[in-house]
């Protein structure tokens, strides 16, 4: 499909919104993207014709219900490119996704001793179940540094890894700053040393390619809701045969082969990690989203969003007062910056009275925070539907912002 | 000035505000000309959480009066604070533990105080409320 954001626009019903009394402008993809109409459409659909529980009845609409869920595992599988639907595992989200690992994986391959290695602009639900991880089995947890430009360095991140290094947990693209990790590289390099690799694509999954095959990458986690899903829907894709040595996470219904009070044999990939009743009004709508995001042109995704990073970049650094906070040479459609005299809150709050929707804080990277030796930023992250004009609007309220403290 | 008197009077200037951008531009004023907390107060023990910005609150109790100081590195929340200390400021812990805040909704706002909102108004007022309980009981007990 040809991309045309006016037309791109249209299929977002919230854009069409006034935030006291003027147009929206949303700058907040990074925490949430809006919802297209195809995506609303589709989990009302479900509530309204579809709905019936998976997997067990033998009626007709649960049987249907089931046969959508699965089609939706496997073009979850398609996109992401996995080998098989076994490998596709259907969580809340990014953060149940890494705790399912953390605890699961842990529980089963991580010792004393042991080194796992996160990386010094991880979000914190890449951070905090790896050090529970490592309190509960006295692994140490090893922090890959990042440079001033909110890079990170190979050779210094290669000599970190040892033998002992057992997992890395990295971002593909960073929250705060935009880098665009070198993923690949890094997973290689991981595996060089025998360590096993996660790579967390809750901003990266809406902005780049993915294939996990390519990337040989051990895990891949994200949430729908940041690439025009629901919310409360997610994947971790694993390793087929890294899953299967893994042991349950939670337990209940679905995840069980046979139960008595003596024993209790478990459900086969990818259902062993799904207990209890999934939420496959989310799994559809996260289909729809998915489908909704791959027709179009990653190319020209890129190019839109990449014309709007460096318009806004340009922009921003006409102010003498404003500091950019990650300059990555390979960079998403993520602007962090400071202002020189006004807290991010207060720039936050005139902001939003001016129809600006940008996110304000430490944006859960509280060690990045203390990295770049900040309190916090002001976001604007954009994606495929944001315009120059919306650029322009939010350069104007900040220029309006900053006089208000002065 | 009673509690009332002194709240009536934060509302009327308030009121003299056409459009919210005047009420934000006195909030900043309001901000900067707080005093700030001496340095050596604003410690952990005087930092309430749950906010985007940090705020700093300090509490005395003089002959049946508490008095209050805040500070903070974000100068909107420096501002309602202000607005808040100054209605409640010198009244006894039975009149703060009494009061409804109903001048933050006249003044419009009421909407930083949901307790998600990140400027921590909320989470001051509970401190406010906790600071006049625990003065009453340590020193008004056996009125």
């Amino acid at each position: 499909m040809k991309f045309d954001v006016n037309k791109i626009r249209q299929d977002f019903p919230e854009l069409q919104r006034e935030i006291y009394g003027k147009p929206l402008v949303y700058f907040d993809n990074g925490a949430t993207t809006l919802k297209p109409q195809q995506v609303i459409e589709r989990v009302k659909k479900y509530y309204t014709f579809d709905n019936a529980n998976v997997h067990r009845g033998v009626h007709f609409l649960s049987q249907e219900a089931t046969t959508e869920m699965e089609n939706a595992r496997e073009y979850v599988r398609k996109f992401l490119g996995a080998e098989s639907t076994s490998e596709i595992i259907f969580t809340k989200g990014t953060t149940e996704s890494i705790n399912l690992v953390a605890s699961s994986f842990g529980r089963r391959f991580i010792k004393r001793g042991d080194e796992i290695l996160v990386s010094e602009m991880e979000h914190h639900a890449n951070i905090v179940p790896w050090q529970l991880l490592c309190q509960q089995s006295g692994a140490v947890l090893k922090v890959i540094p990042v440079g001033d430009s909110g890079e990170i360095d190979l050779e210094l991140y290669e000599s970190l890894l040892s033998e002992k290094t057992k997992l890395v947990a990295f971002t593909q693209i960073s929250n705060v700053l935009g880098t665009v990790n070198p993923v690949k590289e890094m997973s290689d390099l991981a595996h060089d040393y025998g360590a096993r690799v996660l790579i967390d694509g809750a901003q990266g999954v809406a902005h780049d390619y993915v294939n996990v095959r390519e990337l040989d990458c051990d895990f891949y986690v994200f949430s729908g809701h940041k690439i025009f899903a629901p919310m409360g829907i997610g994947v971790l894709y694993g390793k087929e045969k890294v899953l299967e040595e893994m042991p349950p996470y939670q337990s209940g219904g679905e995840m069980i082969d046979k139960v008595s009070f003596e024993e209790t044999t478990f459900n086969d990939l990818p259902f062993k990690f799904e207990a209890g009743t999934p939420n496959v009004g989310g799994i559809l709508g996260l289909e729809t989203a998915l489908r909704y995001w791959q027709s179009f042109d990653l190319k020209e995704v890129k190019k839109h969003e990449k014309d709007l990073l460096d318009y806004a970049t340009e922009q921003l650094t006409a102010f003498p007062r404003v500091k950019i906070i990650g300059r990555a040479a390979n960079k998403a459609s993520v602007i962090s910056f400071v202002i020189d005299g006004v807290h991010h809150y207060d720039a936050g709050t005139i902001l939003d009275r001016l129809g600006v929707a940008v996110r304000t804080g430490h944006h859960c990277a509280q060690p990045l925070m203390q990295r770049f030796d900040i309190q916090g930023t002001v976001r604007a992250s954009m994606t495929i539907y944001n315009t120059r004009e919306e650029v322009d609007i939010f350069i104007k309220a900040l220029e309006r912002t900053i006089k208000m403290f002065s | 000035m009673t509690i009332e008197e002194k709240a009536a009077q934060v509302v009327e200037e308030f009121e003299m505000f056409g459009d919210w951008m005047d009420k934000y531009s006195y909030l900043i004023e309001l901000g900067e000309e707080n005093e700030p907390l001496p340095e050596e107060l604003k410690i952990k023990q005087n930092l309430i959480s749950g906010c985007q910005s940090q705020l700093w609150l300090v509490a005395e109790y003089r002959d049946g009066k508490v008095y209050f100081r805040a500070d903070s590195d974000a100068i909107i929340t420096k501002g309602i604070a202000r607005v808040v200390l100054r209605v409640l400021n010198g009244e006894s812990p039975d009149t703060i533990l009494n009061c409804k805040m109903e001048f933050l909704d006249k003044i419009g706002l009421t909407q930083h105080l949901s307790p998600t909102r990140s400027n921590g108004l909320n989470a001051m007022i509970k401190q406010i409320k906790l600071y006049a309980l625990v003065f009453k009981t340590k020193y008004e007990q056996n009125k």
